[in-house]
Parts: C-alpha cells; structure tokens; sequence
C-alpha cells in the first residue's frame, strides 16, 4: 500500500500517525469523558478490517470522571496481552447516535507480517479478490 | 490530534519569589477555610488540622513553581468521632480544598461502604473493588465505617482482598486519588491495629470531638434557618433542656439526633395548626415552633426521664 509503509494496519482514527502516547491517550480519553461516552477497551488478535468485533476487555466504563481509571484498564490490558491489538473505543450513547463515536488502536503486535491480496477466478475468467492475513494461518492465540 | 510538546518546553523558568497572599487568593483556598470556619460549628481540633494540611499543601504548591524537589505527598487521612460530628460534611470540605490547590484532579468525592467493595462469592471482590477505584479515580475516594472491611472472625471473609487492592492503589497511584477513612474512633483504632498496612500509608489522624450543647444549640438554628422555621424563645428554652435529657440517652448521634428532633417538631407543629381548621395563618404562625412542639417529645415522658425507652429517638 502507497500510503502504509512498513505494513501497519491501520484501522480507526489516528492510525495513520506515529504510535499515540500514553499522555496522548490520556487527552484522547478525557474528550470522550468531557462529551459523555463511554469507554471500553478491545482486544484482538486478528487484524482483517472486516473483524468488526474484538474481545471486550471488561465492561464498558460509565460513570467515570478522570482518564486515569481507563488509562489503568488499558495498562492491564496490555500487560495481559503484550502481542495482541488493543483499541479504546467509545460509545456515545445519545438517542439517534447509539454507536462508537471514536476508536483508535492503543497497541499492536511488534510484527505485523500484513494481508495477502487472493486472487481467485470464477465463471468467465472474472478474478475475485479477497486479502487474508498472513497471521491468521496460526491458531487464535499463537498469531503474534 | 497535534502531537503534545515535551513538558519541558512548557514548564516556565522557575519563579524565585511568591506573594503567599496573592498566591492563596489566586487559588481561592482562604475562601474554603473561611466558609468551613463560618458554616461548621464546634470542631476546633479538625478546622486546625485541615489548615495545617491547607498550609502544607499551599507551600508544596509553591515549591513545585520554584522547581524545587517535591516528594510526592501522602494525602490519604482517616476521620475518626462518634455518629452526626460532621465527618462527611468535612470530607466534601476536603475534596473541594485538594481541588483547588491541584492535587485532585476533578474533586469529586465518590461515598462507599463494604457492600460497595466486598462482593458475594469468589471473584466477585476485585471487580466490584476495581469499578469502585476507577470511578473514584482523580478525585477523593470516602469510605464510611471503614472497619466493616475486616471481619476477623471469618477467615475466608472476601474483606481482606478489598483492602489489599486498596493498598495497592493507595500506593502506586497516589497522585490519581485519595483516600478518606471514617468510622467510630474505638473500632478504627482496633482496625489499624490489625491492619498496619493502613496505618503506615494514612498520613492525617483526625479525630472529631462531639458538639458541646451550646454547639448543639447553634446547629440547631442554622438547620431551622435553613428550612425557614423557626424557635420561639420558649421553645428554645425548652429544646436545651431536650437536649440535655438526650445526651444522657444511649444511641445519641450529635448532628444527627438535632435534625431527627427538628424533623419530629416540625410534624407536631403541623398537626398543631391542622387542629385548629377555623384560624387565618400568617407567616409568623406557620414559621415558628413552640415550647409545646418541643415538650410533646417522649423524653420528657414523666416515667423515669424517658431512660426506660433507651430504642427512642425520642
């Protein structure tokens, strides 16, 4: 990809800046908290863009006044899974929205070996294309 | 999102000289103390204590600016007095004092007891713990009756995993959040004794002496005050006399009991005026309390000075 050098997968917002820090986090999470939404963090291990759900980390996190409480479930998180895709999403709960207003990834595996771009023919030599993560090879758990 | 400066291109050069003055108006911290001074009664000892942790966290404040080496304090404090001395009250005092000068970061005080902490089977404790700290998180966590934490007489209690995750956090996360614990004095001193590790990290002791009568008195009038009633001078007569008679009660809860008392006159002085259908009331009639309002109480119940009814709250 032109865009993605070094195979970065790049899902949700600022993914395609360098890694937020954690003081980035932070502020990212206090602006979800000043708008009322609530937080959670996701964990995966399976990059393909269409792997919509991940793996709740814990419940979603209402009635919060301050990042530090995310910022700690984030710590645990990546302490339980060091090699695995985490993501802070929050959820703005207002009636007509009802949807994740943000997302970004908060960590990501040390190598990320990308997608392979599949290519297969059909009736009247018509290609269909699909991508397939290399890491999804492995048995959930291994991947990373 | 613009990426955030290192710090240190934002810190300015250190000051070297603070008008005290300025500075404690700057932070709005004199106007706390004074309204602590002027809407609490009494409880002298306290109102000292929190000026010298004010004092100390007003100069920590400074040195910071001076760029001066400032050792991370350890805010957390234990309220210890009997029921009704005003240890709530306090700690919402407190919170919004650490606000001010900084050392909380929203100021809100989030009021738990064991059933918020200790859950009901196996691994149930540390989540309902962990929810309980999160929410608490930048501001001031107040444990109530502090004790209930630690049941020795059970060993397989779940308590013990609440406070181990308290220390904890207590510990490591010292500039997210702080920790008051209130209870009686007897039970909390039995609570630090078995638990030094609480003990260690509580920085402040302070104890609340219960109200003298005449404290008792002027509580009274500023709750009436509140709630636009008021004493007529025999009334207020006969409420001094209640509440001596009160005190020698047992299960006597100082602020407590005064507003329990003013709640149970204002009910006899609406049946008073409901009696008697055929009066134009004015303003004067439906704001004041009389001496029969105050003299109705059981505790001036001819059989043995009401002593005998210990359960009354009288």
């Amino acid at each position: 990809m032109m865009t993605n050098h070094g195979n970065r997968i790049t899902q949700g917002q600022f993914s395609f800046l360098p890694d937020l820090t954690d003081a980035q986090i932070t502020a990212q999470i206090e602006y979800a908290l000043k708008n009322n939404f609530a937080v959670s963090v996701e964990y995966t291990d399976d990059p393909h863009p269409r792997n919509t759900y991940w793996e709740m980390f814990g419940m979603p996190m209402f009635d919060l006044k301050d990042a530090a409480g995310i910022m700690m479930e984030i710590n645990n998180c990546r302490k339980t899974f060091p090699h695995h895709y985490i993501r802070v999403t929050a959820f703005n709960s207002v009636r007509g929205v009802e949807s994740p207003a943000m997302s970004y990834i908060v960590n990501r595996p040390k190598n990320e070996p990308g997608f392979m771009l599949q290519r297969t023919e059909t009736r009247g030599r018509q290609i269909q294309y699909t991508t397939r993560a290399y890491v999804t090879d492995k048995p959930a758990g291994e991947r990373h | 999102m613009p990426p955030t400066e290192p710090e240190s291109v934002q810190t300015p050069t250190p000051v070297t000289s603070v008008d005290l003055r300025k500075e404690m108006a700057e932070v709005g911290i004199a106007e706390v103390l004074d309204e602590l001074d002027r809407e609490l009664v009494g409880l002298l000892p306290v109102k000292t204590r929190i000026r010298e942790i004010a004092a100390l966290l007003l100069i920590e404040r400074i040195r910071k600016q001076m760029n001066l080496n400032t050792e991370s304090l350890t805010l957390h404090m234990s309220f210890t007095g009997n029921p009704g001395t005003g240890k709530t009250t306090v700690a919402l005092r407190m919170a919004n004092i650490l606000h001010r000068l900084g050392f909380v970061r929203r100021g809100h005080v989030v009021n738990v007891t064991r059933d918020d902490l200790v859950g009901q089977y196996i691994g149930h404790t540390a989540p309902k713990t962990k929810e309980i700290l999160k929410k608490a998180m930048g501001g001031v966590l107040f444990i109530d009756e502090a004790y209930y934490l630690y049941r020795p007489e059970n060993e397989r209690d779940y308590g013990q995993e609440a406070i181990e995750m308290l220390l904890q956090v207590m510990e490591t996360q010292r500039e997210d959040l702080v920790v008051i614990l209130a209870g009686y004095g007897d039970r909390m001193e039995k609570f630090f004794q078995s638990n030094p590790g609480f003990r260690s990290r509580v920085a402040h002791h302070i104890d609340f002496p219960d109200y003298t009568d005449d404290e008792l008195l002027s509580i009274a009038e500023i709750m009436l005050h509140d709630m636009s009633y008021k004493f007529t001078d025999r009334a207020r007569e006969a409420f001094v006399r209640y509440l001596d008679l009160r005190k020698r009660q047992p299960l006597f809860a100082n602020a407590r009991s005064v507003r329990n008392a003013l709640d149970r006159m204002r009910l006899r002085q609406a049946n008073r005026l409901f009696h008697d259908l055929d009066r134009v009331l004015g303003v004067d009639d439906v704001m004041s309390l009389d001496e029969s309002d105050v003299l109705a109480s059981r505790i001036f119940a001819p059989s043995g000075d009401g002593v005998k009814k210990p359960a009354g709250n009288g």
